[in-house]
């Protein structure tokens, strides 16, 4: 691998081209993270009228609350199932994509364009399609024997919620999918074909393996994705509900907070879901640095 | 082991362009054929006919006496080599040889024995752990090859396979492969662009231009006598020097020298004369110097000499202007500008006709 970096020789030049993006970083993520971090040690009144210093008691109420404990569950479920399903799907479209078209744009524009869609509205066209007077998808399934109604049924809207989230981000798995599946050499599967394996088995033995760089980064920018971007498109479909059902922890972080008015569980909330981003953030470069060059 | 024939093979990729125009070849068992031309000319095309990988546009491919035109390059018992080596990057140097014996469900301990057998004929055992990212170029190369030689097929393709190696390790392996070669006795066919790599690699030597073979022969049978002009600029460094000539009723000219050559079998009006640098002999020009009666002299203009060790290069021109090269013992020291008698004995020359360039016995 070629190295890419830019060196500069002064200070000034460098300082200059970081500036706006520090500022940015400063106002929008730094600022608005230390508030969160000082609001979850504290705890006001329900009328907001004293707030006191309560340390982690925040943490530990959350730890000891079955509602937060079920919306982990529920975001595993949702995080894993959105991430599994845009992926493959994307995988697949990248290798029908690469196997007929290998250049070819028309495709992959359409494609793309999902990407470009904004989570509510991807929220509201899905739920559109699914709602059970109106939707399509909603007819189609009563026309197969299957009743579909998300308003009721828990597992129902906890499948619409994945099903939107999942489609916005196929396009962005698609480019990326895509683009690993043809920087991997045609000698290479032609080697594989000459060497016994058909289109399957050359497919996980190969170029499945060489994918596995992307894949890893794509995982992570999918549960990050399915952990975050998602509120858009659980507000404008479920509320959350049926009941708790589809309440991820984001969107927990807003009921609890803007809703229910509870800003320091709110607030630790909060804290523990850029904990998370962190986290994954720290493996995902450890990783990069690692693993991609093989 | 098999034969490989070529019967009436063409190749038109899909938009429109002939890579292959009709070749006919038959490759003996246990040969070692090597496809040489420029790059370009259609060799890479040929041999993914035979590998599979390229679909056969017209006439029959056969390896072994059957016809494969419709086999997957699985089901064809080939094994090939490629330029860039074309190995697994994720699996170790064992598992990359021992992949395509896995495919075929060959028994563990057989696998085992196979690829232990190869790395010990590539002289890689140490390697076997590791991935080739982790190997030099030549090594990687050995294992591209050990991959090969674990399935024990029928036939050996190699698409240029020292390409990518520095020019001394080009040698060494070069030497190797055909020792290898020659243990196996497996028929391989393989591809250069180099034709020194040609000439000493191969039983048979098939020189291809523009997707058509030139001529099929052995190396030196090639050398010696170039079935056309363009083998005879290809085959030979420095190449064989074409000097166009005249014939008129009472023979030919020679390069338009005024040497009469001897009168030769064709109705050809205009002939292209060819003499290597090596079979020009130079010697002082000395006017109304008797030349010998057997040979056939003209004037050379030295324009520059290249020393390349035990002999030099010496470049100059003919008289009408005509681009030459002599090869000669030792150093020589000839000023540009110097005027020089050249010999060659008329036994060395060969004739091609101008119009089609093939060569005239
Ligand atoms: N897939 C292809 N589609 C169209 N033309 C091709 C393709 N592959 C090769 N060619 C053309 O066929 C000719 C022969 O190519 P190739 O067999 O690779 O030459 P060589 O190996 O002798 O250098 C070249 O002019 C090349 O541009
Ligand atoms: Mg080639």
């Amino acid at each position: 691998m070629t190295d890419k970096r830019v060196s500069f020789s002064g200070l000034l030049l460098p300082a200059a081209l970081l500036a706006p993006q520090l500022a940015v970083t400063a106002v929008f993520f730094l600022w608005p993270a230390s508030q969160a971090v000082y609001q979850s040690l504290l705890r006001q009144d329900a009328f907001g009228l004293s707030v006191t210093f309560v340390g982690l008691d925040n943490f530990v109420r959350l730890f000891e609350d079955s509602s937060y404990l079920s919306s982990v569950q529920v975001t595993i479920v949702f995080s894993a199932a959105t991430a599994i399903l845009s992926m493959s799907a994307a995988l697949l479209f990248a290798v029908a994509a690469d196997r007929v078209l290998r250049g070819s744009t028309a495709y992959k524009t359409l494609l793309i364009w999902p990407y470009a869609v904004a989570p509510v509205l991807a929220g509201v066209l899905w739920w559109l399609m699914f709602n059970p007077s109106i939707g399509i998808i909603a007819y189609i399934l009563r026309g197969l024997g299957i009743s579909w109604n998300h308003v009721l049924d828990g597992d129902q809207a906890m499948i619409l919620i994945i099903v939107a989230a999942s489609w916005k981000q196929v396009s962005y798995n698609f480019v990326f999918f895509l683009a690993g599946l043809q920087s991997i050499p045609r000698s290479l599967i032609e080697a594989a074909a000459i060497d016994g394996a058909g289109p399957v088995k050359r497919f996980f033995t190969v170029t499945l393996p060489l994918l596995s760089p992307t894949s890893f980064f794509l995982a992570v920018v999918n549960l990050v994705y399915a952990f975050f971007d998602t509120f858009g498109i659980v507000h404008a479909t479920t509320n959350g509900g049926p009941g708790t059902a589809t309440t991820i922890l984001v969107y927990k972080v807003f009921k609890d907070g803007f809703i229910g008015l509870n800003l320091g569980s709110s607030a630790a909330q909060s804290v523990i879901l850029m904990l998370f981003v962190i986290a994954l953030t720290i493996i995902q470069f450890r990783f990069i640095e690692r693993r991609v060059h093989y | 082991m098999a034969e490989v024939s070529l019967a009436q093979v063409r190749k038109i990729y899909p938009g429109g362009f002939e890579a292959v125009k009709t070749v006919d070849l038959a490759i003996e068992d246990g040969s070692l054929c090597v496809l040489v031309g420029p790059s370009g000319c259609g060799k890479s095309t040929l041999l993914r006919m035979i590998a599979g990988l390229e679909t056969v546009t017209e006439g029959t491919v056969t390896i072994g006496g059957l016809p494969v035109n419709d086999r997957e390059p699985a089901e064809r018992d080939i094994a090939m080599v490629f330029q860039s080596y074309a190995l697994y990057p994720h699996m170790s140097v064992y598992d990359n040889m021992a992949y395509g014996l896995r495919n075929r469900r060959t028994a563990k301990p057989e696998i085992e024995r196979r690829v232990r057998e190869a790395a010990g004929l590539l002289d890689i055992e140490a390697m076997l752990a590791r991935k080739p990212r982790q190997l030099s170029g030549g090594q990687r190369q050995r294992v591209a090859m050990g991959r090969a030689i674990v399935r024990e097929p029928k036939v050996f393709l190699f698409d240029e396979p020292l390409s990518n190696l520095d020019a001394k390790l080009r040698v060494q392996m070069r030497i190797e492969l055909k020792r290898l070669q020659r243990k196996l006795g497996t028929t391989s066919i393989y591809v250069t662009h180099d034709q020194l790599e040609a000439m000493t690699l191969a039983d048979q030597l098939v020189v291809m231009n523009a997707g058509r073979i030139e001529q099929i022969g052995t190396a030196m049978e090639v050398y010696e006598k170039p079935a056309t002009t363009f083998v005879a600029s290809f085959i030979g460094s420095p190449p064989m020097n074409l000097i166009p000539a005249a014939s008129d009723e009472n023979g030919q000219y020679f390069g338009e020298t005024g040497s009469r050559i001897l009168r030769l079998r064709s109705s050809a009006e205009r002939i292209v004369v060819g003499v290597r640098p090596e079979d020009i002999h130079l010697g002082e020009a000395h006017p109304g110097e008797a030349t010998e009666p057997d040979s056939v002299a003209f004037t050379v203009e030295v324009s520059g000499v290249e020393p390349i060790g035990a002999e030099s290069l010496v470049h100059g021109h003919t008289g009408q202007g005509h681009d030459l090269t002599i090869r000669v013992p030792g150093y020589a020291e000839f000023g540009a500008g110097r005027k020089l008698m050249a010999h060659a004995s008329p036994k060395t020359l060969h004739f091609f006709d101008a119009g089609n360039g093939r060569r005239i016995d």
